[in-house]
């Protein structure tokens, strides 16, 4: 069950599966998410799906190496299998035809933009890609977004590739020159999504961004997601995970990410230990 | 005759001081010597009433005379001819309610302690090694099982018994439902939901785990993919917020989460497991069923100084079983009755530090037939907390539904279905426990799978017009 089919390094940090998950790749929409656990004492972690294919029935999972959990996935390889994988999870993207759309991708959010971008593209959108990253080496799928988009920026946040700027200022550029920009899609970090939706908010061009928070079940059992938009308390896991970048309570979200940051330097601690012991054991 | 003894066996338990600090088992069950001397007082009525106190009618009298006999392998065949979980309902089931409030022997003694006995056959039979009862021919008839909780663990196990093929599916990657995700280690321990879940798998029971009906199928394509039956067991998972002010910071959790990291993901041993969990020093737990019990024993247990229950009723009213709010009481935690939460008071980085309650006294009976609670104004106070568990009941998840409209549903989210056979509005499908009902016990979940399959064997053997039955006129 789940077995990991092909694995890619996009970036040091970065690291691309494809797992085994015939009935999730059948029903997966842009837009959606899965749950996945390591092993049998790990916990439940969201990843969005990057990509599907109903011919092979695999799906394509993007993640960084940044807690105890994906640096541990980050240790697995071709012919691993994952101790349980749950989706497709969360409402789909709603693609249509709004005509001109804007799909910003910051980090490893480019992966999960790039079926948003693609979708929207074959239903009859023109899509203009901006995807960014703190460095060169950060950056992947340039090429993949290109083919989606008519028109791709890039950027890198110190200027070690392409155009020196973070992502919020081509698109400030693309609203300032006055194009018509009927929907934008920011997916990245919380602060990237945040300053998205401040740059654009003035210009009130929707922007609909996907949140990252904390999950345990994903089916809206825990309510540990729980954000506050326009207000009112909704549940990512179930509501979203994409909501109207405007309406976000940006900081509650921020701050919620950091419950379990003293846990996760220990475990992340812990971990690294038990790694060094066992290499020196080889 | 014998001379009657008064009282009951008591039940061997941790003391409150140690086990205020491990997830041990609180209740260690009674020794063989216990078990036969408690069975010796059963008055073997002729007419048993504890049988129709027991939702799914354990044939008691039986399975404690052959107890006493010594014929340990009768109780169990006794015992297990309606129950397919017996060490489950011997620990959690509200006895108290049921069966021994119907005890003859209590009219002016002690009843005896059923559920103590029946957990003691069950102890004994996993001691010895499962047995799988004789399956009859397979009848070629498929049933797909939504939910792996009580109900459906009972309706599967029963549906197999009569020879059907039984698909669960679960949307979490362990079995069990709230009996492995939110009832407590200490008052039933996991290794027992797997043995009986295990049981069940031995009567030819498929589980696919990590399965969420509404995403990866909808009910529909079950029924077209070729299940000739569908019984909806979801239960209740949708936890309920106040919606009062903070009730987002940082340390406000749901006691499903509080419940689920500590239960099903095991973050009391964080970090040997993964899943890490908040210590809180000072907990306020927002209600008074087994729910909020539960989550206070447990935030005592991760090592928090102080639990309060705040609920805005009394003592009387408290939905808990008197067993739980005694163990509670002993352990220590602390009780605010006639006390209502009001606003969670937060850092400016929104982490909880406190909570401001509001004092109530009775009012005239509200639609639950219980006392209003009515607010005293000028009453506010703050408390000191750095955790707020909120457990203030459940409502089932609309997820099953998806795509699925002619599954009526009512008002409270709950689906629509004739409580004693099962039967929703929509033919070919059943449902039963939490999900009909709202929250409510196991025991009674189960009574409902049992009924279902019962109805659904029927059905399956002689499809019978009209699918609708109104529940007064079902027989």
């Amino acid at each position: 069950m789940y077995r990991i089919a092909a694995r890619e390094d996009l970036a040091p940090i970065t690291k691309l599966f494809k797992v085994e998950a015939p009935e999730v790749a059948h029903k997966a929409k842009a837009g959606q998410f899965v749950i996945v656990r390591v092993d049998e004492r790990g916990e439940r972690i969201p990843l969005t799906i990057a990509d599907f294919d109903h011919g092979t029935g695999e799906i394509t999972l993007v993640f960084q190496e940044v807690g105890k959990t994906t640096k541990q996935l980050g240790t697995l390889g071709v012919g691993d299998e994952l101790a349980s994988l749950t989706g497709p999870l969360g409402r789909p993207t709603e693609i249509e035809k709004y005509g001109t759309v804007v799909c910003v991708g910051g980090g490893v959010g480019i992966a999960p933009i790039y079926p948003i971008a693609r979708d929207l593209r074959e239903a009859g959108n023109t899509v203009i890609s901006i995807i960014g990253a703190r460095n060169q080496g950060l950056l992947f799928w340039e090429d993949k977004m290109r083919s989606v988009s008519d028109e791709l920026i890039v950027c890198t946040d110190d200027g070690s590739y392409a155009r020196k700027a973070l992502v919020t200022e081509p698109l400030k550029e693309l609203l300032s020159s006055g194009r018509k920009v009927d929907v934008i899609w920011a997916i990245g970090p919380a602060i990237m999504m945040k300053f998205c939706a401040l740059t654009t908010q003035p210009f009130g061009v929707k922007t609909i961004v996907s949140l990252n928070s904390i999950m345990v079940d994903g089916t809206g059992m825990c309510g540990a997601c729980r954000v506050e938009v326009g207000g009112k308390t909704r549940f990512v896991c179930v509501d979203g995970p994409e909501f109207d970048g405007h309406q976000v309570d940006w900081n509650l979200l921020l701050e919620r990410q950091r419950i379990y940051l003293d846990q996760e330097k220990r475990a992340l601690e812990l971990f690294a230990t038990s790694q060094c012991a066992s290499k020196e054991g080889k | 005759m014998a001379k009657i003894e008064p009282k009951r066996q008591p039940m061997p338990r941790q003391a409150p001081e140690v086990r205020c600090r491990n997830f041990n088992e609180v209740a260690q069950g009674y020794t063989m010597e216990q078990a036969v001397a408690e069975a010796q007082r059963c008055l073997q009525c002729k007419k048993p009433s504890c049988i129709e106190g027991c939702p799914v009618q354990v044939h008691i009298p039986e399975f404690i005379l052959a107890l006493r006999e010594g014929d340990l392998w009768g109780a169990v065949t006794a015992l297990k001819d309606k129950n397919n979980l017996p060490a489950i309902c011997g620990r959690v089931c509200p006895q108290e309610t049921q069966c021994e409030i119907k005890c003859v022997m209590g009219k002016k003694y002690e009843p005896v302690a059923i559920g103590r006995l029946e957990r003691f056959v069950a102890d004994w039979e996993i001691a010895q090694g499962v047995r799988t009862p004789p399956l009859p021919p397979s009848t070629g008839k498929r049933v797909a099982v939504i939910g792996a909780g009580p109900a459906s663990l009972t309706c599967a196990g029963d549906l197999a018994k009569m020879g059907h093929q039984v698909t669960i599916f679960e949307s979490l990657h362990a079995p069990g439902g709230v009996l492995i995700y939110g009832i407590p280690e200490f008052r039933l321990p996991k290794a027992i939901v797997r043995t009986e879940v295990n049981y069940v798998q031995s009567l030819g029971v498929e589980i696919r785990l990590n399965t969420v009906v509404g995403k990866l199928y909808t009910v529909d394509e079950l029924l077209t993919d070729g299940y000739n039956a569908i019984f909806l067991g979801t239960g209740a998972g949708l936890p309920m917020f106040m919606n009062i002010p903070g009730e987002n910071y940082n340390g406000v959790y749901s006691a499903n989460e509080f419940l689920t990291r500590t239960n099903l993901m095991k973050a009391y041993l964080f970090p040997e497991y993964d899943t890490p969990i908040m210590i809180g020093r000072h907990v306020a737990v927002v209600g008074a069923g087994n729910v909020a019990m539960d989550s206070a024993r447990c935030a005592l247990r991760l090592g928090a100084d102080e639990v309060h229950i705040v609920y805005r009723r009394t003592k009387a009213e408290a939905p808990a079983r008197a067993e739980e709010l005694e163990n509670a009481e002993e352990e220590g935690i602390i009780f605010h009755y006639l006390t209502n939460p009001i606003e969670i008071l937060g850092t400016d980085k929104r982490w909880v530090r406190g909570i401001r309650l509001q004092k109530q006294q009775l009012g005239e009976p509200d639609a639950s037939g219980r006392p209003r609670p009515v607010p005293i104004p000028g009453s506010e106070y703050e408390m000191d907390v750095d955790m707020v568990i909120m457990a203030l009941g459940t409502r089932p998840n609309p997820m099953v539904f998806t795509n699925t409209p002619d599954l009526e549903r009512t008002k409270h989210g709950t689906v629509v279905a004739n409580e004693i056979i099962g039967r929703t509005k929509k033919p070919r499908v059943w449902a039963g426990g939490d999900i009909v009902t709202g929250a409510a016990t196991v025991i009674s979940a189960m009574g409902a799978g049992k009924r279902a399959a019962a109805d659904i064997d029927a059905y399956l053997r002689n499809p019978n017009e009209p699918w609708w039955i109104e529940p007064e006129k079902t027989n």
